[in-house]
Order: structure tokens, then C-alpha cells, then sequence
């Protein structure tokens, strides 16, 4: 067992208590840097290189994945729901997320109205599949609807919707075209069912971390609640904002399990990670599997570089 | 503002009136918490409904006299659909699942935060960088690294990728919290002879248990919650977890709902107790995790 030398600590610098052992660190951190090159570092690559290749990694085919993707009809609608995902879904699970934030913290049982909201976060996306797929079952006109939405939608008069499979409405069809479907909407519901708890808890401590004595000032000074809303709280809020919102991004490029359970990408839900799956296992085409999984790398590469940024910021104010 | 000049009939006006000027808050947020239970307390009910009932009519008219519920369900999918076997895989899964990332995080963690060694600050940040990879970019070569060390469909093979993808937030998470324990209690240890690993045990691991048990719940319910991985690495049907025996049922079962909403909430129940049980550490978790992908 190698002893740290008591000599070293006379000069008392935190960073300096192992200076003189150079070996040491690098086998405490040996488990981990193992496992970190060989199933993450290396596979990146990896992926990256057989994303230029054929179906069976057998021979370089340079660009032709890529042309593919960018050609086919199925990767420009799963794309397009990904974008979909993308805005709709973070957007409303932040916002959401703010609004209760800041509802529930002005009453007392705000616990017991945070864990209501919450819970969703601690279960799968399979099980919340199954639930959903449930709320939104179908049965045709003149049967009994077992699902909760179908059964208010005739209840209040219309006619019953395969929420899953519709790919537009009858009365808003127009304002949908293309691959917008509004089973897609379906299902971005769902994932802001789940997600608005988590954004609401990160906000939640953001708005705890407000001095009261600013927003005391602002009510002396004659303010409303709106304006210190707008004025005050979300300026304040914004770094955990934007903490929030690229959790969601990452999620929302991401997001397979929720998708591959409620419709299995069927009728025009596929996004960029069922279609990979496809590809792997249905089609067998590595190739094609690679470079759809280095097209999600590149467009959560900016938010990396955000977290590298934010990182390095958090640090120099320790 | 002092009410020692009112009466207890205005102050009981002032109050009333409070509670009026209130009440669209209260309702609002009662409202939306119902809401949002509302899907979940009808998997929960169905679960307990007879199939007959189930494809008959909807979970909200069960509670009329006289009620009918039936434990038959789970007696169902426990035996027939595998959920049993799938239940202790997936426990087999996540226990290492959890334990072995944390505790290799665990040492590298302590390096970075209290050894001083040639390029740390930048390997840390490539480990930050490394949190949001995306799983899909790894999954072809981790298969067949696997499939070449003869691992894939075994529950090693699925324990190794799990420790990987675990380990960037679990460093960041501790050495985070590591860096921040008070320097000269681990120097006295230092002065006083202790080894680096008397410190870490003895010292350091003990004092950081509100963020070893945040990590543990988060770990273990992504893990627990896993679809993809076990999809993609666990093929054999004997070893499958219960999110993939779920996704299963669904395909075959897809209407089914008495046996859909009953398996379901057999995969939410240990999610559930360790979110009521440990609520606290869940929720510094989730605040720790917002960098997570």
C-alpha cells in the first residue's frame, strides 16, 4: 500500500497532498478510464467509422449513408418529428414546469402538490407508454370507449379518434399537412406528462434561491405580481432555465423508448432513434444504423459544448 | 397591520376574504394535481378490474356499488406472462448495475478532487463533455465488443455497459461533492498515517452519504427504467427485464388491458416506494442529474 509522505502537507494546498505520488492517481482512476475508452470512447469512433460503410462494415462506401438519409422520405418525417419533439416538447414541459413552479409555492401543501406532478418521473417511459396507450384506446363509433379520452370526446359530442395511429384530425387537417401528424402530438403529450415534474422541481429551487428581500423591495417599490414576475423572478431564473431546457433537448433528440412502446414508429411517428433500431435490427444495416446515430451526436453537440462552457464558468466561481 | 385594535369579526372577515381572493389559486393547482394522477389511478384501477369488465366498460365507472375488484390479474402475468422471472432480472440487473459504477466512480472521483496529476482539469471536462453522448452512438461496438468477449445476452454483458453509462455523471456527481468536504479534516487523516484508502473508506465515503444515496436512486431507476440497453444487449428472452417483457406484452397483448395495466404497475412499484420512501434524496438526485442526458 504506497502512504502519502506527512512532508508534503506542510505546504497545505489542497491539490498538493499527493504532488509527489505520479503514479497513484492514474490507478485510482484506472477502473474508470477503463471502462470509459472501451464503451464510450472507442465506440464513438467506432460508430463514426462504420457510418461511412455498408450494410455489413465490409467496405467503405464514403458519403452514400448520409445521401441516403437525407434522400429517404422515413428519415425526413422521423427528423421532422424529432424537431417536433424538439420545440413542442420542451418548450411546453419548461413552461409548464414554471408555472407550477411558482403556483405551488405560494400555498402550503406545495409538497403534496409538487409529488402529484412529480411521480411520472420516477417511472419508466414503458410503464407510462402503457398508461397512455390506455387513456388514449379506441373502440369505433357506437361502442363503449374504455379509454378516458375517447369516452369525455363522445361525451361531449364527437366522434371517437384513434388518437395513436390518426394522422390528422378531421377538423384541423388543413393546418397540419405533411408529416405533422397529430398522433405525434399524442405521444409529445405524453412525454410532457412526464417531464414537466422535473422541470418544475430544478425551478422550484431556482425561485427558493431568490432572496425574499429583492422581492420585498419590488412589492415596497409598487410592483405587481406580474412585474415582478417577468421583471424580476425570470431574470434571475434564466441560467436555471436554460439548465432545464437543454436537459430536454438532450431528451427530446433522444427519445426512443416512448415512441418504440406507443406505436413502434408506425404511422408516421418514427424518430431518428426507433429508425436507428429498425435499421439494426429489422434491416441489419449498420452502416445506415451508424450514421443516424451520428446525426443525433451532431445535433446534441451544441448543447455539449453549452455544458462544457457552463461547466468551466461554475468552476472559476468556486 | 396590528390586529390588536380589530375585532375577532374583521379579522375573521380579512381572513375569509383572503381565502376568496385565493380561491381560483387553490383550485387551479387541486385541478391540475388530479390531472395528472388521473392516468395513473386508472392503470391502478383497471389492474384490479375482472377482463370482463375491463373490455366492457371504462376504470371510472368501478367505483359504483357493489365493487369488483380481483387480485386475478397479477396472479396472471406473474405466472403466465413472465412478469415474475422479468421482475428478479430486473433486480439482478440493477443491484450491480448500481453498485459497481458508483464505487469505480467512487476512486476516480476521489482523484480528481483530492490528487494533483498532470492534465485532471481536462480530463474531467472530458468526462462532463461525455455526459450528454448520446447512447445510440455507442450501441453497434458495444454489441459486438461484447458478442467478441462472448458476453452479449448475459447479465455480465449488460453490467459492463450499464457501469459505462453510469460512470460520466456518477464522476461528475461525486467529485463535485468530494472537492467540497472540509480539506483539513482529510489532511489531519493524512498527518495522523492513514493510506489513501483508509481516507476514502473511512473517511471520505462515509461522510459523502447523502450524495452516495442520491446517486444510488438515480442509478438504479435509470437503470430499473432501462428499455434500449436491455433491447439491444439482452436478446435472450429468459434474461429479459420487465421494461422489455412490458414492450413484449404490448406487442402481443396490445388490448389487453387488465394484463397491460396490471404488469405495468408491477415494474412502477419499486419506483414508487423508493420515490415515497426516499423523496429528499430522490429529488437532489434529479436536481444533481439535470446535466444528464
Amino acid at each position: 500500500m504506497v502512504k502519502a509522505f506527512p512532508g508534503v502537507f506542510s505546504r497545505t494546498r489542497r491539490q498538493d497532498i499527493n504532488r509527489r505520488v505520479r503514479v497513484l492517481p492514474w490507478l485510482w482512476l484506472l477502473p474508470a478510464l477503463f471502462f470509459i475508452i472501451l464503451f464510450l470512447v472507442y465506440p464513438t469512433i467506432e460508430t463514426l467509422r462504420l457510418s461511412f460503410m455498408n450494410q455489413d462494415s465490409s467496405a467503405y462506401i464514403g458519403a452514400e449513408n448520409y445521401q441516403h438519409i437525407f434522400a429517404s422520405s422515413a428519415t425526413r418525417t422521423a427528423l421532422l418529428n424529432n424537431v417536433l419533439w424538439l420545440v413542442l416538447f420542451t418548450v411546453l414541459a419548461t413552461g409548464l414546469g414554471l408555472i407550477f413552479a411558482v403556483l405551488t409555492g405560494k400555498v402550503r401543501y406545495e409538497s403534496l402538490a409538487k409529488a402529484a406532478i412529480f411521480i411520472p418521473m420516477a417511472i419508466s417511459f414503458v410503464a407510462a407508454a402503457v398508461i397512455w396507450r390506455f387513456m388514449y384506446a379506441f373502440r369505433p363509433e357506437g361502442f363503449t370507449q374504455t379509454g378516458l379520452v375517447n369516452a369525455i370526446g363522445t361525451g361531449i359530442g364527437l366522434e371517437p379518434i384513434a388518437w395513436l395511429v390518426e394522422h390528422a384530425l378531421p377538423y384541423i387537417d388543413v393546418l397540419l399537412p405533411g408529416p405533422l401528424h397529430t398522433n405525434n402530438f399524442a405521444i409529445v403529450a405524453v412525454g410532457v406528462w412526464m417531464w414537466t415534474g422535473f422541470a418544475m422541481v430544478v425551478l422550484s429551487a431556482g425561485l427558493k434561491g431568490i432572496s425574499t428581500e429583492v422581492l420585498e423591495a419590488a412589492y415596497v417599490d409598487g410592483a405587481n405580481d406580474w412585474q415582478i414576475f417577468w421583471r424580476i423572478i425570470l431574470p434571475i431564473l434564466s441560467p436555471t432555465i436554460a439548465v432545464v431546457g437543454t436537459t430536454l433537448v438532450i431528451q427530446a433528440l433522444k427519445n426512443f423508448d416512448m415512441v418504440w412502446v406507443m406505436t413502434a414508429g408506425n404511422y408516421g411517428t418514427d424518430v431518428v432513434a426507433t429508425l436507428m433500431f429498425k435499421e439494426m435490427f429489422n434491416f441489419h444495416n449498420f452502416g445506415r444504423a451508424s450514421a443516424l446515430a451520428v446525426v443525433l451526436l451532431v445535433a446534441i453537440l451544441p448543447v455539449v459544448l453549452i455544458n462544457i462552457r457552463r461547466f468551466r464558468v461554475q468552476e472559476e466561481t468556486r | 397591520m396590528s390586529a390588536a385594535g380589530k375585532s375577532i369579526d374583521e379579522r375573521f372577515s380579512a381572513r375569509a376574504r383572503k381565502l376568496v381572493k385565493r380561491f381560483p389559486l387553490h383550485l387551479i393547482i387541486v385541478l391540475v394535481g388530479l390531472f395528472w394522477m388521473t392516468p395513473s389511478v386508472g392503470l391502478l384501477v383497471s389492474s384490479f378490474r375482472d377482463a370482463r369488465d375491463v373490455a366492457s366498460s371504462g376504470w371510472w365507472t368501478a367505483f359504483q356499488l357493489p365493487f369488483q375488484f380481483t387480485l386475478e390479474n397479477y396472479a396472471d402475468v406473474l405466472t403466465q406472462n413472465r412478469m415474475g422471472p422479468s421482475f428478479l432480472n430486473s433486480l439482478i440487473i440493477s443491484i450491480p448495475g448500481t453498485i459497481v459504477p458508483i464505487l469505480i466512480a467512487g476512486f476516480a472521483a476521489y482523484a480528481f478532487a483530492w490528487m494533483r496529476f498532470r492534465g485532471r482539469d481536462v480530463l474531467f471536462l472530458f468526462v462532463v463533455a461525455l455526459l450528454v453522448v448520446p447512447l445510440q452512438m455507442t450501441l453497434i461496438p458495444v454489441l459486438r465488443l461484447l458478442t467478441d468477449m462472448h458476453l452479449a445476452g448475459s447479465f455480465p454483458g449488460i453490467w459492463l455497459a450499464h457501469t459505462a453509462y453510469g460512470l460520466p455523471f456518477a464522476v461528475f456527481l461525486l467529485r463535485n461533492f468530494f472537492g467540497g468536504l472540509p480539506r483539513e479534516l482529510l489532511e489531519s487523516a493524512y498527518l495522523d498515517g492513514a493510506s489513501n484508502m483508509r481516507v476514502f473508506f473511512r473517511l471520505v465515503l462515509p461522510l459523502s452519504v447523502p450524495a452516495l444515496a442520491s446517486l444510488a436512486i438515480f442509478q438504479f431507476l435509470w437503470v430499473w427504467n432501462d428499455l434500449l440497453v436491455a433491447l439491444v444487449i439482452l436478446q435472450d428472452p429468459a434474461k429479459t427485464p420487465m421494461t422489455v417483457a412490458i414492450t413484449n406484452l404490448v406487442s402481443s397483448f396490445g388490448t389487453q388491458w387488465q394484463l397491460l395495466t396490471s404488469a405495468a404497475f408491477i415494474s412502477m412499484m419499486l419506483p414508487l416506494v423508493i420515490f415515497f420512501a426516499l423523496q429528499r434524496y430522490f429529488v437532489q438526485g434529479i436536481l444533481a442529474g439535470s446535466v444528464k442526458g
